[in-house]
């Protein structure tokens, strides 16, 4: 693990940016999952799943932070470790800056800052639940009266545009796809959470309803002052969502920067492969090329040194052996790539040039 | 906070309400004919149990020599007499009682231990979810009506030594089936929701899982209810289960047997009550699981 100090120092040391950003919200540094896989004799593993191998990122006040990557390579775990649902087999998450599950904030405490929706909006509501009743279990639970839940619940179901008196008393069966995720988002805000964590939240509608239930989003969180990780696989709506973007590959962070700065200027092959999935409006710009061919590899078993070396066009020998760091790209904002062309002392022969003493 | 939803209006407008799962299940359920059918029989012979002393024409315990193995249509005597000349009408009557008994307390015993097990099992996971249903595994290595023989065998004839053998063959496949369906449930996004919600487990249990487990387990339980029935009577049968001179299909089954070249119509009698009331019990727990399985 690198503090941050370390992390600055990286490549050399680069003067850090002036901080202009608001303060940490969500610290979560070495966070570490894995999952040990069942077979042989008494079910004892055979090896781990590799779900999430050492992340850190921090998410700041009022911001958004967009999560992208491909299937499997660990967004939805990350968000279950961040939300306490499953236990991290290591690294720390400090909320407002107190350790979470620590004395001074229990679980129970934190997880009325911090709240999740998820993608399936059918599966995450009790079938056999009103739709008042879903809303107001949360804040019962933290000795909120039944009727004061309920009153909230309806008041919730009205912001997020659903007429209380119609859709209170329904079963979510009887609702659509986006009425279901607009009960989701009331549900998660019953709690007056600071931070919500949105897997996926949107990938499930269809995109006139997707749109609607984004700008939702974004007035509510101007509303309530929210502040929102957004995991999503669809580059477009993270980019519309999000002040800053971390790209996951493989368990690991590949790049974090400011969105836009990363859409431009991707310092990570990764990224730009990815990013080169994007299909132009421009019929002259057809993707004519695949950006990256195959799958990525197993993480039961990744590879040594940089996970993407066995994918990437322009892995060198230093690329299987060392893991690289996430090295700090020259701007104003933090920008990071775990690349070896992006850090100048790594020796790749396509890093920047090292900067004369 | 920003937070005042105290201080959003919502109209005083009487909330529209959805009926409820169950009130649909009803509504399904009370549409099918042959369940509808089963439910009237089971009914009345609840019905026939209770009141039986009112309904009886004659002690179904006095018998007389001079009349005995009368067979059905005897005048005084619509069903005819047993071997020692009791009353046949009066003692099935009074046999319900025992037999219902005999047949549903079990599984409702086994209903209440074996969901415990098995939600506890399917919700905690883990390593007492393994030492729990191994445990189960155990009684299932038996056939069941081996089992209920040699634990009532053991513990000595009698009822409530016959309910505790009945009940413990029926908790290893209540257990089995509440742990698969917690199990299934309990990795729902709703019940993650409920966990991020930072309620506790027995909260989750109660609010979210029971509703949604009760359902599935109790209609199994319905459809052991026929099995039990069964047992209860093969027990009594082999002398194992109520003793004579008590009125219970079975046993009636047990005594007749001697008369079965003479009077074979009433030999069947027990036998077709126990029939009757198992097909009812199989039917209408088949119109509870189609009802239940409601398609959103």
């Amino acid at each position: 693990m690198l503090s941050a100090e370390e992390i600055d120092n990286w490549n050399g040391g680069t003067p850090p940016a002036p901080a202009k950003l608001p303060p940490a919200l969500l610290e979560v540094s070495g966070l570490v999952k894995h999952f040990p896989l069942k077979g042989g004799l008494f079910g004892r593993g055979q090896g781990v799943v590799r779900a999430v191998d050492g992340v850190d990122f921090t998410v700041y006040t009022g911001e958004t932070l967009g999560i992208v990557g491909e299937s499997g390579c660990g967004k939805s775990t990350t968000a279950r470790l961040v939300m306490q649902l499953i236990r991290p087999d290591d690294g720390r998450i400090v909320f407002d800056g107190v350790d979470v599950g620590g004395p001074k904030l229990p679980l129970k405490g934190y997880r009325a800052q911090v709240q999740m929706v998820f993608q399936d909006s059918y599966a995450s509501l009790n079938p056999r639940m009103t739709i008042e009743e879903s809303i107001a279990f949360g804040p019962t639970v933290h000795g909120v009266s039944q009727s004061e839940a309920v009153a909230r619940a309806r008041a919730l179901l009205d912001r997020v545009g659903l007429a209380p008196q119609r859709f209170a008393g329904r079963y979510p069966h009887e609702l659509s796809g986006g009425q279901r995720q607009r009960v989701n988002i009331a549900r998660a805000l019953a709690l007056k959470p600071r931070v919500l964590i949105l897997d996926e939240a949107v990938s499930a509608l269809d995109k006139s309803v997707e749109a609607q239930v984004l700008n939702l989003l974004l007035d509510l969180k101007d509303e309530y002052g929210l502040t929102y990780v957004f995991i999503s696989h669809d580059l477009e709506v993270v980019r519309y969502m999000s002040d800053r973007v971390m790209v996951m590959y493989l368990g690991k962070v590949a790049e974090i920067g400011p969105t836009e700065q990363l859409y431009r200027a991707s310092r990570h092959p990764y990224t730009t492969a990815l990013l080169g999935s994007l299909l132009s409006m421009d019929p002259d710009r057809r993707t004519t090329e695949a950006p990256l061919a195959g799958d990525p590899p197993n993480p039961i078993n990744p590879p040594p040194g940089c996970r993407f070396h066995t994918r990437c066009r322009s892995a060198e020998a230093l690329c299987s052996e060392k893991v690289p760091g996430p090295t700090r790209i020259d701007g104003e904002a933090p920008h990071y790539a775990a690349c070896h062309m992006a850090d100048r002392t790594s020796g790749h022969s396509r890093a920047p040039a090292r900067s004369p003493v | 906070m920003l937070f005042a939803p105290a201080d959003v209006k919502v109209p005083a407008v009487p909330i529209e309400r959805s009926p409820g799962y169950w009130s649909t299940v009803w509504r399904r359920f009370s549409r099918d004919p042959v369940a509808m059918a089963a439910l009237a029989v089971i009914v009345l012979l609840i019905l026939v149990a209770i009141f039986a002393p009112y309904l009886a024409p004659a002690d179904p315990y006095r018998g007389m020599t001079l009349r005995r193995l009368r067979p059905p249509g005897t005048e005084g005597y619509p069903l005819g007499t047993d071997e020692l000349g009791r009353d046949m009408l009066s003692r099935l009557m009074y046999g319900a009682r025992l037999s219902l008994f005999m047949g549903v307390t079990p599984v409702f015993l086994a209903l209440f231990i074996g969901a415990a097990i098995g939600i506890t099992a399917g919700y905690v996971g883990g390593w007492v979810n393994t030492i729990l249903m191994r445990t189960m595994d155990v009684f299932f290595a038996f056939p069941s009506v081996l089992l209920a023989i040699a634990l009532s065998g053991a513990l000595g004839a009698g009822i409530v030594n016959g309910l505790i053998s009945l009940t413990v063959v029926f908790i290893p496949p209540i257990a089995r089936v509440a742990e698969s369906v917690t199990t299934s449930i309990r990795t729902r996004d709703y019940v993650e929701a409920a966990r991020a919600s930072g309620a506790s487990a027995l909260l989750i249990i109660r609010k979210h899982v029971l509703g949604n487990v009760l359902g599935p387990i109790f209609v199994y339980a319905m459809s052991l209810i026929a099995v039990s029935m069964i047992l209860a009577s093969g027990l009594s049968f082999l002398g194992l289960g109520v003793k004579p001179p008590e009125p219970e299909w079975g046993l009636m089954l047990n005594t007749l047997r001697t008369a079965m070249y003479t009077q074979p119509l009433l030999c069947a009698l027990p036998g077709v009550m126990i029939f009757i009331t198992s097909i009812s019990f199989n039917l209408l727990t088949d119109g509870l699981r189609s009802a239940m399985d409601i398609k959103a």
